[in-house]
């Protein structure tokens, strides 16, 4: 996976929930690129032929509460996301994106960082976001070195298939 | 320094004497549970890792409940490939359609035990806490490394201690009372930590009750709910599971993030308003609010005493023509001795529709699907737009008392006004 990641941004309020992101009659789904298409439908109806890949979505806070779904970070992945940074992330979200190894990164006030449709630059072994058009940038809340070598390996399976035997 | 439950469960499973929180360790898992939505992609992980057998089939649980009996083509498919799947790797803990719901499946059947470490595909699997174990919900893909290796990496949680102090007055349950616990903490107050009960009215509180109260700390964000065992706990597991039971307490100088005191003496019914658990308001705030669909069930209120507070309150009344009253027991279990009491006769005559065990309705998968402009009166543990159906459809939380007389009058109704 690319440690830098430079898109526009997707930008959502709070409590930005699982089931919005995708909605449960999708839960039988198990194609990515099918559940890529219903990606923040529940949102954003439009969301999956809008964005582009490497974009990035900004949350709020509590972004990806509520249902365990892995179904809903692999729809964002699938559809072309490059990272998800919020005010702050659910855990089971979290745990479930970088399982995939998709950046989700939490960071303080990004809300206020940038606007939608802004360029975003994500630097996530720097820790730090950063708005082009304005100059300004902000630190992520650094990640523990464990998760960033699942990061590094591609997600958990890749992450697994070489270190199964001393996990 | 002391240890909090969380902490010594997730020592003793990682090997270690103590632990302290912001740690990250590998626990031992004791108990890894997927229900049918998201086994098939923990199962296609486990192979992608290279893995073909899990790695103890005795100690893996498959429930068929959140598309039971299978809804469409797709869901039938997804049951046959996990009955397959349970045939073939030796595993005899799969329910079936019809079983129950696998929160109060994973009691009833003995697979809970304090002390343990519990993992489940499913974020409401903190109810288990109710029994002093460790539990908490997964994805997909951390259920299929559990499933390869019989371990799990956990940051060692912070935890929150709520106390709960007073006598609950009548009509008013716990369902209300982790609806208040939600409101002040709020739907993000929790994130990351286990949250302990403790207090008078916990100690007071039936299996039941406690189960309402851990199932939804997912709601406050939490990793886990955790309550200790007492007495109560082992008589309920008494005859459920044949494992020697090793309850957990957290020590007198265990350190916690944060402290919360409830009085619920005077506790009026609460309601979560559309479209956040937090948002939660005094039932007298939201009496009159018109409903089209009332449900009763899910794994936070579908078990017997929920059912015999609605019969109770439906007893010799009439659901209110135009609003469908879905009551769902919560298992089998459930389901029969609500039989065998009455309690469903009642609930039947008065015009209730009575379902299979199953998650269907609370999460909009089928028997009870909202329509656009539609209002829904559910126990269960989410209102979130489209949780139910249409993105333009209303939920409104609250608890089987609630529901029942609101069913009555069809329009959102205090219990305390149909007993007396």
């Amino acid at each position: 996976m690319s440690f830098r990641i430079e898109g526009r941004v997707w930008k959502y309020g709070d409590n930005v929930n699982t089931d919005v992101i995708l909605p449960g009659k999708y839960l039988v789904i198990t194609d990515p690129v099918e559940l890529g298409r219903h990606a923040m439908e529940g949102v954003d109806r439009d969301f999956s032929r809008k964005v582009r890949r490497g974009d990035v979505i900004v949350g709020g806070r509590n972004f990806g509460c509520g249902s365990s779904r892995e179904h809903a970070p692999l729809a964002l992945k699938a559809v072309g996301v490059g990272a998800v940074v919020a005010e702050s992330l659910a855990r089971i979200f979290y745990r479930n994106a970088i399982n995939l190894g998709l950046p989700a990164l939490e960071c303080r006030g990004v809300s206020g960082l940038v606007q939608e449709g802004d360029l975003i630059v994500v630097d996530v072994l720097r820790g730090e976001v950063r708005n082009p058009r304005t100059g300004r940038s902000l630190r992520i809340t650094p990640l523990p070195e464990f998760i960033v070598s699942i990061l590094r390996a591609g997600g958990l399976i890749p992450y697994l298939r070489e270190h199964i035997d001393e996990w | 320094m002391g240890m909090t439950i969380a902490e010594k469960i997730l020592a003793r499973s990682s090997g270690r004497r103590t632990v302290s929180s912001g740690e990250i360790v590998k626990a031992k898992i004791d108990v890894a549970m997927m229900v049918d939505v998201t086994a098939p992609l923990a199962i296609r992980s486990m192979r992608e890792m290279g893995r073909e057998r899990v790695w103890d089939p005795e100690r893996v649980i498959i429930v068929l409940d959140h598309l039971a009996p299978a809804s469409s083509i797709a869901a039938a498919e997804t049951h046959r490939t996990l009955r397959d799947f349970a045939k073939r790797q030796g595993i005899r803990g799969l329910y079936e359609v019809g079983e129950g719901i696998c929160h109060q499946i994973l009691p009833e059947k003995g697979h809970v035990r304090p002390g343990e470490v519990v993992v489940g595909a499913d974020s409401h699997t903190c109810t288990h806490g109710a029994f002093g174990a460790f539990a908490t919900g997964v994805g997909s893909m951390d259920m299929a490394a559990a499933l390869a290796t019989g371990k799990l990496w956990f940051r060692v949680p912070e935890t929150v201690r709520v106390e709960i102090e007073g006598r609950l007055p009548e009509m008013v349950t716990p369902k209300d009372v982790i609806l208040e616990v939600i409101g002040r903490i709020g739907a993000d107050g929790a994130t990351y930590k286990a949250v302990e009960f403790h207090g008078a009215t916990v100690r007071e509180m039936s299996i039941a009750g406690r189960m309402t109260l851990c199932n939804m700390a997912i709601e406050m964000g939490g990793k886990t709910g955790i309550i200790e065992a007492d007495e109560r706990t082992l008589e309920y597991l008494k005859g459920r599971t044949e494992a020697p039971l090793r309850p957990v307490r957290s020590d007198p100088d265990a350190e916690y993030s944060e402290r919360f005191t409830f009085e619920v003496t005077g506790l009026e019914p609460r309601v979560a308003i559309p479209s956040s658990v937090d948002n939660v308001r005094a039932i007298s705030e939201v009496e009159g609010r018109e409903v089209d669909q009332v449900l009763i069930g899910s794994c936070t209120n579908g078990r017997l005493e929920d059912l015999e507070v609605a019969a109770r309150i439906l007893k010799g009344r009439k659901v209110h023509r135009g609003v469908r009253l879905l009551v769902t027991p919560a298992s089998r279990e459930v389901y029969l001795k609500a039989l065998r009491s009455g309690v469903l006769e009642v609930l039947l005559r008065s015009g209730a529709v009575v379902t299979n065990p199953t998650c269907g309705a609370c999460w909009g998968g089928h028997i009870g699907v909202l329509a656009p402009g539609e209002v829904c009166l559910s126990t269960s543990n989410r209102n979130f737009v489209g949780r139910m159906g249409s993105p333009e459809a209303e939920v409104y939380l609250a608890s089987p008392a609630t529901a029942a007389a609101s069913a009555i009058r069809g329009a959102i109704t205090d219990p305390r006004e149909m007993v007396g």
